[in-house]
C-alpha cells in the first residue's frame, strides 16, 4: 500500500507540550514539511524563542538553538554570517518578536539579512499565562488588560508585518492564517517561499502566522478559530505584504 | 629587534584576534574601546572574514552566540555600560558553554559615569554579571605585549573549556601605543573538536541544540555541578601572575593589577631608594584568583599587603579572603578615571609601614 501521509522527517517523533487546541503543532509540521521537500535539513539551523515555542529545539530535527527572550534574530544572523551556506529559521511569538524583540527584528530586516523568520501572532502571551502583547486587539482582555486593552493608556496593536514591509532589506513578507485547510495550504506556500528567497540569497523574509490560543483566550478550539476570523483578520489583514520578486516572470 | 609595530592597544587587540583565527567580530562603538570595532571593520572583510556592527551591544552579544554556536571563533568588545548590556547574552553563553572572547576596556561608572580608565568592573567581571552560576575567565593584562599575547591565549582558553573569556584593560590600557610583536603561535593546547557546534546535520544523525535551559531542577542542577567542576578545573589550571620584588623578606607586598601595576612599580623604586623594601604580586588571571600565591607571601610581608586598585576597594575583598586574617590588609585607590600617581602610592605605603614602624 503506498504510504500517501506520514510525519515529515525533519519532526522528531516525540509527542509535544503545546495545549490541546493550540495551532503551534500545524505551523510546526508546515515549516517541517517544508524543509524535506527542499532538502535542505543538512544545513539548517532554527532558533526556538522564550515563549510558548521555548521547546521547539525538541520537535524539530534540525540543527536548534534556544535564544533570550527576543533575541532569536541577532542570534540567527551570528549562525548565518559564520556559516553562509547555513539556512535559518527563527520562531518566534508576538511578545518575543513584537515587544521585547522589536529591535533585533527590525534591524535583522534592515540589513536584510537572508534568514527567515515564522512570527507567530495569537494576540496574546501564551506562556506565562495570557498577559497583554504587542498585538492584543483593543478592547481585548487579558491577565494585564482586564477591563480590556485600552488604547489610551496601553497604546495601540502593532501591525508587524506592514512595519516591516516597509524595510528595504525585507524581501518578502507574508500574513497568513492557520484557521482553515485552505489558509493551511496558502500559509505553507508562503512559508515555503519565504526558504526558497533565503537559498536564493534575496534577503530577510518572514511569514507572519495568525494563530489562536484556546487556553488563554478562554475559549473552545472552536470558538477560538471564530474569535481569530472575527476579531483578528479584520484587524490584521492576510496577504501579501512585500514581495520584491511580484513583477517576476515564473 | 623582531618585527615590532607601534600600535594602539585597541587596534592590536583586532589584529591580536584575527592572528588568534577569530572569523567574526560583532561590536557596538562605546568609547574607549571603538578603535577596536574600527580597525575590525577595515581588516575583517579584506581576508574574508566577518565584521558587522550590531544595533545594539545586547544584539552583539547573542550574534557571538549564534556564531559561537555554529563552531567559528568568535569576538566582541566593549566598555562598562556596554558590558552590563551584553551580561544577558554572556549569562546564556556561559550556560550554553559556547567559547567566545569578550573585550571589556573599562572605563568609570557607575552608570553612564564617564570615559576615563577606571579598574571599577572588577565585581561585574569576576563576581557575575549576568545571572546564574557562572564564571568568566578574566584577564587583565599589564601592556599591550602582554595584550595581544592574551586575547590569543583567551581564544584557546576558550575552545579548551568551552567557556566566555574576557580580556579586560582599562581604558589607558585601549589607548596609550607601544611596540608589539605579532607571533602566528601554534597552541601546546589540546583543543577538542567542535562536534557540538550547530551548523546543519552536515551528515551527522543526531541535531545539535545550543540551549541552556533545564526545565526539570535535579537536571539544571546536574549542569550546575558540571560547569562548577569545569571552573575548578580551571583554577588548578590556569591562574596567572607575576611576582615582583618577592624573592626576599619586604616590608608590605601590593596587589595591583593592569595599567596600575605599572604604577605600583615605580613607586616600589621610589620607596626602594629609602630603604623601604615592597613586593609585587600582579594577577594577570582576576579570575581565577592567584589566592595562593598572595597566601604564600603572608609570611615573607611584614606589615601585610595593600591592594591598589582604580576602583573603591573591590578587589581587596578577594586580597583579604586570600590572606585569610594571617596579616593587615590595606587598600588605596582612585576612582572616577583617576589614575594613582607613584608619588600617591608611595605617600600610602609610607604612611603604613611608617606607622607600624
Amino acid at each position: 500500500m503506498a504510504i500517501v501521509f506520514e510525519r515529515p522527517k525533519a519532526l522528531l517523533d516525540v509527542p509535544t507540550h503545546y495545549c490541546p487546541g493550540c495551532t503551534h503543532g500545524v505551523i510546526h509540521r508546515l515549516v517541517a514539511e517544508v524543509i524535506d521537500e527542499l532538502g535542505i535539513i543538512d544545513r539548517t539551523a532554527g532558533v526556538a524563542p522564550v515563549g510558548c515555542s521555548v521547546l521547539a529545539y525538541d520537535y524539530f530535527a534540525c540543527d536548534m538553538y534556544e535564544a533570550a527572550h527576543g533575541r532569536a534574530p541577532a542570534v540567527a544572523t551570528g549562525i548565518k554570517r559564520a556559516v553562509p551556506d547555513s539556512i535559518v529559521f527563527t520562531y518566534q511569538g508576538d511578545g518575543d518578536l513584537a515587544a521585547i524583540g522589536t529591535a533585533e527584528i527590525v534591524h535583522a530586516a534592515a540589513r536584510g539579512e537572508k534568514i527567515t523568520t515564522i512570527f507567530v501572532n495569537n494576540a496574546i502571551y501564551g506562556m506565562t499565562g495570557g498577559q497583554m502583547a504587542p498585538t492584543t486587539l483593543p478592547g481585548q482582555v487579558t491577565e494585564t488588560s482586564p477591563y480590556g486593552r485600552d488604547i489610551n493608556t496601553q497604546g495601540h496593536p502593532i501591525r508587524v508585518s506592514e512595519m516591516i514591509s516597509t524595510l528595504d532589506g525585507a524581501v518578502y513578507v507574508e500574513r497568513v492564517s492557520v484557521d482553515s485547510v485552505p489558509n493551511i495550504i496558502k500559509a505553507k506556500k508562503a512559508i515555503k517561499k519565504a526558504f526558497e528567497l533565503q537559498m536564493q540569497g534575496k534577503g530577510f523574509t518572514m511569514v507572519e502566522v495568525l494563530s489562536i490560543c484556546p487556553t488563554n483566550w478562554g475559549l473552545s478550539p472552536n470558538e477560538s478559530i471564530k474569535w481569530l476570523r472575527d476579531n483578528m483578520m479584520p484587524f490584521y489583514p492576510l496577504g501579501v505584504k512585500k514581495d520584491i520578486t511580484a513583477g517576476e516572470v515564473k | 629587534m623582531a618585527n615590532k609595530v607601534l600600535m594602539k592597544g585597541n587596534e592590536a587587540i583586532g589584529e591580536a584576534a584575527i592572528h588568534a583565527g577569530c572569523q567574526c567580530f560583532f561590536g557596538y562603538p562605546i568609547t574607549p574601546q571603538t578603535e577596536v570595532a574600527a580597525y575590525m571593520a577595515r581588516r575583517m572583510p579584506k581576508i574574508g572574514r566577518v565584521f558587522l556592527q550590531a544595533e545594539s551591544e545586547v544584539a552583539a552579544i547573542n550574534m557571538v552566540y549564534g556564531a559561537a554556536g555554529a563552531g567559528v571563533r568568535v569576538m566582541t568588545s566593549s566598555s562598562s555600560p556596554g558590558i552590563s548590556l551584553k551580561a544577558e547574552g554572556i549569562s546564556y553563553i556561559a550556560g550554553a558553554e559556547l567559547p567566545c572572547v569578550i573585550i571589556n576596556i573599562v572605563r568609570g561608572g557607575p552608570g553612564l559615569g564617564g570615559i576615563q580608565p577606571a579598574q571599577s568592573d572588577y565585581f561585574q567581571a569576576t563576581k557575575g554579571g549576568g545571572h546564574g552560576d557562572y564564571r568568566l575567565v578574566v584577564y587583565a593584562p599589564a601592556s599591550i605585549q602582554e595584550l595581544v599575547d592574551t586575547v590569543q591565549e583567551a581564544f584557546d582558553v576558550a575552545d579548551q573549556y568551552r567557556v566566555p573569556v574576557m580580556v579586560m584593560g582599562d581604558g589607558m590600557l585601549g589607548q596609550m601605543m607601544e611596540p608589539v610583536e605579532f607571533k602566528d603561535r601554534n597552541t601546546t593546547r589540546n583543543l577538542p573538536e567542535k562536534t557540538w557546534a550547530a551548523n546543519g546535520l552536515r551528515g551527522r544523525q543526531k541535531h545539535n541544540v545550543i540551549n541552556s535551559l533545564f526545565l526539570k531542577p535535579e537536571e539544571l542542577e546536574q549542569h550546575n555541578r558540571r560547569l562548577q567542576a569545569k571552573y575548578a578545573e580551571i583554577e588548578k589550571n590556569e591562574v596567572k601572575y607575576e611576582e615582583y620584588n618577592l624573592d626576599k623578606e619586604v616590608d608590605l607586598t601590593v596587589v595591583a593589577y593592569g595599567t596600575t601595576s605599572r604604577i605600583v612599580k615605580n613607586a616600589i623604586k621610589m620607596l626602594e631608594k629609602e630603604g623601604i623594601n615592597i613586593g609585587l604580586i600582579r594577577p594577570i588571571t582576576l579570575w581565577p584568583f592567584p589566592s595562593k600565591a598572595i597566601e604564600d607571601a603572608a609570611e615573607k610581608s611584614k606589615y601585610g599587603f595593600i591592594s591598589v586598585e582604580m576602583s573603591e576597594g573591590q578587589m581587596v575583598e578577594d586580597v583579604k579572603l586570600a590572606v585569610n586574617g594571617k596579616k593587615p590588609v590595606y587598600f588605596y585607590g582612585r576612582s572616577g578615571g583617576m589614575v594613582p600617581t607613584p608619588a600617591e602610592v608611595a605617600n600610602k605605603i609610607r604612611e603604613i609601614v611608617g606607622g607600624a614602624k
